[in-house]
């Protein structure tokens, strides 16, 4: 082996090291700041983790666009459920005076609430346009509990990463991180311009997420969880975990 | 490279250091093909997430209960849109939309690189801004009746872009494929939270999505012509070109002009 060559394979083999550790070291950081997704798609992983660190950095102190009330869309659309579980139709015939929102996980004081529980937190409304990843939308005005007050409340712990939020549907699982989860505008929603919110839109408790798309405002909540790690929770299907775009 | 036609270069050194030098560079090859790449996997993905709703509307509104400024006459995947046929499609948007947004962060780096290349080493100034000359009215219509006639240029006149080319191209570069990108990021609720005029700018959500869709038809468009022209003057010594740099055999095109 000739110097020259020697010298270039060192070169090379040095070059591929620090890029390799360079990499490593990017990824850890990321991890560690919170700009990498808790789902990792196979092939689609970078480009998940791309979307999600950008938009992560990029809207850190943003709001959902607001809308005036005569922009409140006159015919709002909700795509239709599979009947409901008896669970909630025996709910639904005692008008949810029985409904829970049971919250444990990483929390200090585990609770259940019920929906006159939630209503006694400050009331919040905003008018914001909900769009699906189908491609439709509409604007609607949202009524309900920040979620952060809830959080507050039941005093998270300082480990706490995401927030698990279950729907009495089986199936309808989902979580975001803290960041979203104590944004002003994610909401535990129980009313719907101006009225009670209807059960086709998610009634009596939605979940909503303004700054993602529509497939992150889940209906029917009943159960939230804090933890530190989204490892424990069931692979949440192929649809990307972060919603912003 | 033969001089036997007569084309316009009879200096046979300048033919010659012509035919050494690479058609284009490594940087434009590789870029051209990822960006290809790219383009099929948006299409694809893009159509796969657009028929669980083939509907379009303007504004920030839109679903079935809203009358749509136009509806495309295809199935759908989704129940929930009438589309007068009788079945619905399979659901793909999982691995579409992962695939749309990882495609679109390489083609839109990919491009960004293609540009920041151009412009340290003169691709965009030498290729692509066509010469004062070539703007003319009248040049420009004889460039584009070539065209309509389908009439091919000799070797030596097509090493570089013609003017309706470099127009294209510059055209398709710096404004139907960044207004691509704009129009797609419009329909992101985190984007539109950051800065709201990406989205009210276009006239709304539901209006940013029909724009994307016309932005689509234009690249398609694009596309579609561009193929064509490089069938027209000789598929194999073009694609040869873009690959290896060099388009080293006489093409085909240029003989058969010859009596």
């Amino acid at each position: 082996m000739s110097q020259l060559s020697r010298r270039k394979l060192i070169t090379s083999a040095l070059g591929a090291t620090a890029g390799v550790a360079g990499i490593a070291v990017t990824a850890r950081l990321a991890d560690r700041n919170g700009f990498t997704p808790p789902e990792w798609h196979g092939i689609y992983g970078p480009g998940d983790t791309m979307t999600y660190a950008a938009q992560k950095l990029l809207t850190r102190h943003t709001m959902a666009r607001e809308f005036s009330r005569d922009r409140i869309s006159k015919v709002p659309f909700a795509n239709q459920i599979s009947p409901p579980a008896e669970e909630f139709k025996r709910l639904q015939a005692g008008g949810f005076a029985d409904w829970r929102l049971v919250i444990g996980g990483l929390v200090a004081r585990p609770t259940s609430l019920s929906l006159a529980d939630i209503r006694r937190y400050p009331l919040r409304s905003q008018i914001t346009h909900l769009a699906c990843e189908e491609g439709w939308s509409y604007v609607a005005e949202w009524i309900g509990a920040p979620l952060s007050h809830v959080l507050h409340a039941v005093g998270a712990l300082p480990q706490a990463k995401y927030v698990v939020y279950h729907s009495i549907e089986k199936g309808w699982t989902d979580s975001i991180d803290m960041a979203d989860a104590l944004h002003p505008q994610t909401f535990l929603t129980y009313g719907m311009n101006g009225s009670e919110l209807p059960v086709g839109f998610g009634g009596p408790l939605r979940m909503r997420v303004p700054r993602q798309l529509g497939y992150k405002s889940v209906k029917f909540i009943n159960r939230l969880t804090v933890i530190d790690s989204i490892k424990a929770l069931p692979p949440g299907g192929d649809y990307s975990w972060y919603a912003g775009i | 490279m033969a001089s036997a036609n007569a084309h316009h270069f009879p200096n046979e050194q300048y033919d010659a250091a012509l035919a050494a030098a690479p058609r284009h560079t490594a940087t434009v090859r590789v870029t051209h093909w990822i960006a290809a790449l790219c383009f099929f996997a948006l299409l694809v993905s893009g159509i796969e997430v657009l028929i669980s709703h083939p509907r379009f509307y303007w504004g920030e509104d839109g679903n079935v209960l809203i009358k749509p400024l136009f509806t495309l006459p295809i199935p759908a995947s989704r129940a929930t849109v009438p589309t007068g046929y009788g079945y619905v499609l399979p659901d793909q948007n999982g691995w579409s939309r992962s695939l749309h947004f990882e495609a679109g962060w390489a083609v839109v780096l990919t491009g960004l690189f293609y540009v920041l290349a151009g412009l340290i080493g003169g691709h965009l100034r030498k290729n692509l801004v066509p010469a004062g000359a070539d703007l003319s009215g009248g040049a420009l219509a004889k460039s584009f009746a070539d065209h309509l006639r389908l009439r091919r240029r000799s070797e030596s006149e097509a090493a570089s872009y013609n003017v309706l080319q470099r127009l294209a191209y510059l055209a398709v570069i710096f404004f139907l494929f960044p207004f691509t990108v704009w129009s797609g990021l419009a329909m992101s609720p985190a984007i539109v939270s950051v800065t709201p005029s990406v989205v009210t700018l276009l006239g709304g959500q539901q209006s940013a999505r029909t724009i994307h869709f016309f932005c689509t038809i234009l690249l398609v468009l694009f596309v579609l012509v561009h193929i064509g022209m490089v069938w027209l003057s000789g598929f194999g010594n073009r694609m040869r070109a873009m690959t290896t740099g060099h388009a080293t055999e006489q093409p085909v095109a240029t003989q058969e002009e010859q009596p």
